[in-house]
Formats: structure tokens, sequence, C-alpha cells
């Protein structure tokens, strides 16, 4: 019984890495309607960022994350403007291969800039563990702090997409571009926003990740990103609670799987949950069937 | 033409290294990760190499010249660095340093009859049916058995735990015939969990060996994953006595990684650089006034291949004017009778390529590697 409350907690603990992540993911395409596969990398320039700053510069933990969430924003918004922007008219899938091209460009640019000798990445939660029945479970920091951002975002970008002027015209270029910008709405500045907001998002989880998993390299944010694509699919992708849910439940599967059945087939186990989803219910947990109008 | 082409499309970085002029000097080339996750045994390799050859050239006889070439840890890599030191005009190969990547470039040296002494890339197949291809380290078969044997010897741990890559050749060699070891030493092993390349959460496996209430844990791997163990480990509270081998090595000189968490690290390697020996003395002075870092086994054993090449060619009469293919089998026949007292220990070589030396154990304390014995 310990033992499964231990693997459960590690399943928490692992998906609500995947939560924030999907967080971010979500957003762009609830918004932008495209899977912005850079998303992962831009985590990984965040935690580079993060480390850089308290390494180099001595800047204390809080004020790195906040160095990491600005420059990232910024990085998000150029993003958009020199890759996605010219492609507005242009076929999804040309702007996901175009994601796919950014992707490789920004681990290529930490290439250059960091090497690829991994970086040890010094955990910016300075929160003690909780432990829980005697010491044998313990519930870490950083874990905590993850699965608290995570509430704290997900309710943040509920409540401002729902309630806000700039969240409502992000609605509204969702549902229809041409109408929303019939509407006197400026569609570009509100994809920017979103951009902006999804790479201040992701900047949060590469710190949080590299907290929780400490190895720092520029492949870092590939595999948690596209495991965090198959948490928002699960959960719907667009819908901001889904994305949470389907994180933490994704992050339990892997390690319950990994625990019982096999190490080496943890992340097979994650890909065929993205298999059955697509089969068996495309939309994912919460996520809503709209009906194409004709 | 082929060799060519590979050779242009190679990645790695040249570092020619000139340490002799080109005339006169036997050419070495050396194959190793420079850059990348493996990147410490690579460099401290090279190190160690630099050293001994300063020394050899100052003494006057043979004059040796290193070229350099990074293969971040990949076979394919490296067999275009190999590529790029054939047409440089090597003569012979003092690497490459990772096994994986070893076993690669063997199979093309073995076809072009170039002689090969490998510092540190440690399996079986490494020098399995080939007759030009020489270890410094100690085989995996070696090191997994006696990393079982110093635990029954030490009575280190009532209960065992074991993690490893099953990814790895290396991993997995150091690990069967550790297990194999083991059994017939009855040794208690309670909990055995594997994983791939690139995991970085090994919560599974470090809840598995817990909650199996193992107080020593083997991880016969290399020291980038180790260090995700270690501190996984710290993260739940679970304080074991961590015991390595020589991919252990490397673990003190990751960027931003708190040593302290290494404290009482144990690892089973032929080199322990406070030993009272006037060979390892002298290099551990040179290798610190040179790096400021203690070197590691590889730098040692870096140090010590090419001394034993050095010897070899001075046995064999290779000039710098052998062509590497008679010079490979000159060498081959002068391994076979060479006798070296290294940084790692006396040295003697079996026709199947693999030495013959001592273990010794290490742990880390303050940051530092220290030898028990």
């Amino acid at each position: 019984m310990i033992l499964f409350l231990s693997y459960l907690i590690n399943g928490i603990s692992l998906g609500s890495i995947y939560a924030i992540i999907a967080l971010g993911y979500t957003m762009v395409y609830g918004i932008a309607k495209m899977l912005n596969f850079a998303h992962g990398d831009v985590i990984m320039i965040g935690a580079y960022l993060s480390f850089c700053a308290t390494q180099y510069m001595g800047l204390p933990a809080v004020a790195s994350v906040v160095l990491a969430v600005m420059v990232c924003t910024a990085l998000g918004i150029i993003i958009e403007g020199l890759a996605y922007k010219p492609l507005r008219q242009a076929p999804s899938l040309a702007v996901l291969i175009t994601a796919i091209g950014v992707s490789y460009f920004l681990q290529n640019v930490a290439l250059l800039i960091w090497g690829s000798t991994p970086k040890n990445f010094a955990s910016v939660v300075s929160l003690r563990s909780v432990s829980l029945m005697d010491g044998q479970l313990l519930i870490s920091g950083v874990t905590l702090v993850t699965v608290l951002a995570n509430i704290i975002i997900m309710v943040g970008l509920t409540l401002f997409t729902g309630h806000t002027k700039v969240g409502k015209a992000m609605r509204a270029v969702s549902e229809d571009k041409g109408a929303a910008e019939l509407m006197g709405i400026h569609v570009n500045r509100t994809i920017s926003m979103t951009f902006a907001i999804g790479s201040a998002l992701a900047a949060i989880a590469g710190v949080l990740l590299c907290s929780a998993y400490p190895t720092l390299q520029p492949t870092t944010g590939s595999m948690p990103g596209i495991k965090a694509f198959t948490a928002a699919v699960f959960g719907g992708i667009g819908s901001i609670p889904g994305a949470m849910i389907g994180g933490l439940l994704l992050g339990v599967i892997e390690v319950l799987g990994k625990a019982y059945v096999s190490t080496e087939l943890g992340d097979a186990f994650v890909f065929a949950v993205l298999i059955i989803v697509l089969l068996v219910k495309p939309t994912g947990l919460l996520g809503k069937s709209v009906r194409e109008k004709v | 033409m082929k060799k060519w082409t590979t050779a242009a499309l190679a990645l790695a970085m040249t570092m020619t290294v000139s340490l002799a002029a080109a005339d006169n000097a036997i050419k070495i080339g050396l194959i190793g990760p420079m850059t990348g996750p493996a990147a410490d045994y690579g460099t401290s390799v090279a190190n160690g190499e630099m050293i001994a050859i300063e020394e050899v050239n100052q003494m006057g006889g043979l004059q040796f010249e290193l070229n350099m070439q990074d293969d971040e840890h990949d076979p394919e890599k490296s067999v275009n660095a190999y590529n790029t030191l054939w047409d440089w005009g090597a003569q012979v190969i003092a690497g490459t340093v990772t096994t994986s990547p070893c076993v690669a470039v063997a199979a093309e040296a073995y076809n072009d009859r170039m002689f090969m002494l490998t510092p540190s890339a440690s399996a079986l197949d490494v020098i399995a049916n080939k007759d030009n291809v020489y270890q410094v380290c100690f085989t995996d078969p070696a090191l997994g058995g006696a990393a079982a044997q110093y635990m029954y010897d030490h009575q280190l741990g009532e209960k065992i735990a074991v993690i490893y890559n099953n990814a790895d050749v290396y991993s997995t060699s150091v690990y069967q015939n550790f297990e194999a070891r083991a059994q017939e030493l009855g040794l208690n092993i309670v909990a055995v969990s594997t994983f791939m390349d690139d995991t970085t959460d090994f919560s599974v496996q470090v809840t598995a060996a817990k909650q199996a209430g193992a107080d020593l844990v083997f991880l016969p791997i290399y020291y980038t994953p180790a260090s995700m163990i270690l501190q996984q480990a710290a993260g739940m509270a679970y304080q074991p006595t961590f015991f390595g081998v020589d991919g252990l090595d490397g673990i003190l000189s990751i960027e931003g990684f708190d040593t302290a968490m290494a404290e009482g690290v144990m690892l089973l390697t032929p080199f322990s650089p406070d030993a009272q020996n006037e060979k390892t003395q002298n290099f551990v002075k040179k290798y610190v006034a040179k790096y400021g870092v203690v070197p590691s086994q590889f730098a040692a054993d870096g140090y010590d291949a090419i001394y034993a090449l050095a010897a070899a060619c001075q046995q064999a009469g290779v000039t710098p004017d052998t062509p590497a293919e008679e010079a490979c089998e000159m060498l081959i026949e002068a391994f076979q009778t060479l006798q070296v007292d290294g940084a790692t220990g006396l040295m003697t070589w079996k026709s199947t390529g693999e030495v013959t030396k001592n273990p010794t154990a290490v742990v880390i304390r303050d940051g530092a590697y220290v030898g028990i014995e």
C-alpha cells in the first residue's frame, strides 16, 4: 500500500510538470489553432536563462525566474512574428512544419551558446518536503509548488479568457478570425499576445521542470514537450482544465506503468495513451466537439 | 574516396596539438567525447595523454605527435573522426574513449590494420575477435565481478539494489557480470531496475530500491544519470551507500552539481590519486598544476596508454616512417611481452587485448576522491 502510494506521489510529481507544460500548449492551440511544437524548446531556453542568472550573474532564484519569464515572453513574440505570422493564410500543415523547424532552430542555438555538456540545475524551490505517515511518504517541495502553480495558472487563464476584454478577443479570434477582424479586433496583436502568455508560462514550466529533474541540456525540453502535447490531447486540446487533468493522469499512468509493468516501457505507455485517445475519443476528456456549420 | 567524403562530413572539431615537429614524430590519434554528456571522459583522457606525451618527448628518445578528434560519444561521428585521423596519417590510435563508439571504430581499425590501444572503453566487444585492439582499463566482466567481490569481502550491504541502463552495452555487461558473481558469493540482491538513455525521472527506480530496504545501491552507469539518481534519492530522504564503477568517475565535475550529494559514494577504479607510488604522485602533481583539478581514472588511463605505447614502440622499433599496417603487426607482437608500471598499477596484457592489473576502491569525501586502503 505504501509502495503504491509512493508511486502515486511520484506520478503526481511527474504529472504536475506535464500539466504545467500542457497548459501553455493548450492555450496557444485553443486560440491560434496551431500546434506550437517549439513550446518544449522555449521551456529549455527558459531553464537555461534561469540557470545562467543564478550561476553566472548571482541573482536570487525569484529574480532569475522573472528574468526568464520576461526574455521568453519576448522570444515568444519574436518567434510568432518571424515564423508564424507570414503563414497566417497558409495551410495548417505548413505552420506545423515551421513549428518543428523553429524547435530545431532553438535547440541548435542552445547547443551553440551553452554546448551539449549537461548542466546541473539547482532547484529554485527552497520549500522543505512534506512527510506523511511517519516519513514513509515524502512529497517534495517542488511538487507542491508545481501543483500550486498549476492551479493558479489554470484559474488565472480561465478567468482571463472568460472575463477580460483581451481574453474575450482571444476567444473571438479562436472562433472566427475573419468575423473577429470585422468586429474591430486586432487579430495579429491578439495572436501575438497569446504567444507572449504561452511563452511566459513555458519559462515557468522550464524552471519547475529542471528543479524537479535537474539535468539541463539542449534537448531537455523536447521529450517533456511531446509528452505534454499528449497530455493536452488526452485532456482535450484547447481546454484549460483538461490540460491539467490530462497532465496529472498521464504522469500517474507513466509512473505506474514503469513501476508495475516495466521501467523501459514508460514512454510506450504515454504514447499508447495518445493513440487510444485519438481512436476512442479524439476530443479528449474535456474537449468539446464543434460541429462545422455549412 | 569514401574516406574523403566522410571526413568532409565529419562534424568533429579538429584540435591538432603540435608537441613535436611533424616530420620526426610518431603520429598518434585520439578519438573521444570532448563535448556532450560524456565530455568529462574525453577531456580527461586527452589531458592525461598530453601530459604523458610531453614527458615522453622531453626524454629525447621517441617523439610523439597527438591529434584529438571529438566524437560526442556517438558511434557514427566516431567513425568519421577515425577516417579524419587516417587521412592525417595516424600510425596508432590511442582511443577511443567510450565503449559504443569504440566498438564501431575498432571494426574499421581491424579491417585497416591500425593498432588501437583504448584507455577506457571497457566492454569485451571492443576487443572480441580483433587481434589489433588492446585495453588499458579493465574489461566490464572484470569490473562487475570485482565489484561483487569487493562488496562481499568488505560486507558493504545486507540488501543490495541495482539500477542500470538497459540500452547501454557498458552498463548491461557490468551488471550481468556483477550479478553472476553476486550469485556465486550469495549476495542478497533485493531490487533490480533498469532505465533507458535520456531518462530524467528515476523516481520509480529509486522508490523500488528504497521500499525493498536496500542499504547498498550498485550503479554500474555513467555519471550523468547517476547524478540525477543521487539527487532524487536525496529528495526522498533515502540514504543508502551508493557504489559505482569507473563510469561514475567524472560526477564531481558536472557544472552546477552540488558535490555534497556525492558524499560517501564508493567507486571501484584502477586508479587512486593519493596512492603513494612515485609515478602516481608525479602525475597527480603535474595534472593539478596544469588543469587545476585532481585527475580522474580516465586521465590516468590516458596517461598510461601513452607510456604503454611508448614502451611498445621502443621495443618493436616503430619509427615515424613505419606505415600503420606494419606498425600494427609490430605492436601486437610487442604487447604480448610488454610490462608497464603506470599510474594505474603494474600492467601486462593477454593476447586477447585484455589488461591484467589490480582494482582499488575510492570513496568521495568533501568533493574529492580518497583511497580506502
